[in-house]
């Protein structure tokens, strides 16, 4: 049986990791090599790295660092943040990085989709819908820039025509749930299940395993993605990475309906 | 020693630090000569079967590597698209595999799928192994593994099936022809189950 993911997201920023809050007020929380090799022994599902920094200064990915990730990590890993061109893909993932993951690029030009998944295949390349609402109305808008850019794509709109372009998972971040800890926003997630059959994970808001259940248990075989969840414990938000066991996960997924 | 191909794809380092772990000795082989010097050889490899095909091709291993495999019979493990490699075909390319087992890589049939997520096969799942010898010693109990493609290996002789796994229906997620393994899913990067089979594979 297919199980659904529990995926740890790590932020980079000025070479250390850092949890934000609604994409802003970012916290120092520790050293991303450490970071890895405590999620090597909680035994994690897979991990998310995003360099939030490489986007919004316009510059390379950071591949010494990456690779030096890569080569820890005993897990699968996705890398995000300033990816731009089918060159940059291929290195990444020729460094040992199962997934990359596209946004802002993706939005600007959504056939380097296309053209990367031909290179390394559709199951490697993830796009990442960073949304928040926005305009009178309050809709759902995929922003990108660490939230600052709209991109006047909605959603639904926007992760079918990554799924045309052959993504092989779509991310949806909701930036008002970011750092919360209050619960995903399942409405959001609703929409955009509805609207493709890629596989899908979803961040932002997850503040206890409650949260990650009701996610499962609503959706079924899906990513559930956290940064809060999985670095800060009690309500002084004191840093400490954790993770259920395996024995806790197996017993989560057990009492869910959905599977 | 175990040689760990490099042809500009698939997580070396992390077959590297398993094996290091376990202390077993194994490099990362960047020449024919680390090829054809080695006991037994892991092919790794993600992405496209094209891309790696054509990978394979410029990075001049290919001749050593057939050398060992083929005409030594050294003992070799595939992992995802260097297994679907070994194969004659694929659906996903135009070039042909290395055809070290007769058979051909398909694409998972989304039409007949029920679920709501359907490609790529993604996340953890169960292997069943036909029996726990091999490959699999000590992996018959509830065993999984990560599995991230699109993409699977049938084999012309279904004697060549080592392990299979459900996604819509079962399909080969492990084959074995002689010296020749593959396996669909990532063992580098699936915990205490993957370092057993890499184990395994160093002793059987």
């Amino acid at each position: 049986m297919l199980r659904p993911r529990l995926i740890p997201c790590l932020l980079m920023h000025n070479g250390g990791l850092v949890k934000t809050v609604q994409f802003a007020k970012p916290k120092y929380v520790g050293d991303p090599i450490n970071a890895v090799r405590i999620f090597n022994e909680k035994e994690v599902d897979e991990l998310i790295v995003m360099d939030i920094d490489a986007t919004v200064q316009d510059r390379e990915p950071d591949y010494l660092r990456i690779r030096n990730l890569a080569a820890e990590c005993r897990m699968p890993l996705c890398y995000g943040g300033g990816v731009k061109t089918v060159e940059q893909v291929e290195r990444i993932i020729s460094l040992g990085v199962e997934k990359v993951a596209l946004s802002a690029a993706a939005v600007a030009d959504p056939g380097l989709v296309a053209r990367a998944a031909e290179v390394v295949g559709s199951q490697s390349i993830v796009t990442v819908l960073d949304v928040k609402k926005s305009g009178w109305r309050g809709k759902y808008e995929v922003h990108t820039h660490n939230g600052e850019r709209k991109s006047g794509h909605g959603p639904v709109e926007f992760a079918r025509q990554m799924e045309g372009q052959g993504a092989g998972e779509i991310v949806v971040n909701a930036i008002d749930r970011d750092g919360m800890m209050k619960g995903y926003d399942l409405e959001l997630v609703r929409e955009v299940r509805e609207a493709v059959s890629l596989p899908l994970t979803v961040l932002g808001g997850a503040g206890s395993l409650q949260d990650i259940a009701t996610l499962i248990n609503t959706f079924g075989i899906i990513g559930a993605a956290a940064g809060s969840l999985f670095v800060f414990k009690g309500v002084y938000r004191a840093v400490l990475i954790n993770y259920p066991s395996r024995e806790e996960k197996d017993t989560l997924l057990a009492s869910l309906q959905h599977l | 020693m175990i040689a760990i191909v490099h042809y500009g794809l698939g997580n070396l380092q992390a077959f590297a630090n398993i094996y290091k772990r376990l202390n077993i000795p194994a490099e990362i082989a960047e020449t024919p000569e680390e090829i054809l010097g080695a006991d037994r050889i892991i092919l790794p490899g993600v992405g496209a079967f094209d891309w790696a095909m054509k990978r394979l091709d410029a990075s001049g291993l290919r001749p050593a590597l057939e050398e060992a495999v083929v005409a030594q019979g050294r003992p070799v493990l595939g992992i995802c698209v260097g297994m679907q490699m070994m194969a004659q075909r694929s659906d996903e390319g135009k070039l042909p595999g290395l055809g070290w087992i007769a058979g051909e890589v398909r694409r998972f049939n989304e039409a007949a799928f029920t679920q709501k997520t359907r490609l790529p096969h993604m996340g953890w799942n169960d292997v069943a192994p036909f029996d726990g010898k091999g490959l699999f010693q000590e992996l018959t109990d509830n065993a999984r593994f990560y599995f991230l493609h699109s993409y699977y290996f049938v084999p012309r002789n279904p004697e060549h099936v080592l392990a299979t796994t459900d996604y819509n229906g079962r399909y080969a997620s492990a084959v074995r022809s002689g010296n020749v393994l593959g396996v669909q899913f990532h063992p580098e990067k699936s915990h205490a189950w993957g370092i057993q089979l890499l184990k395994n594979f160093a002793e059987f």
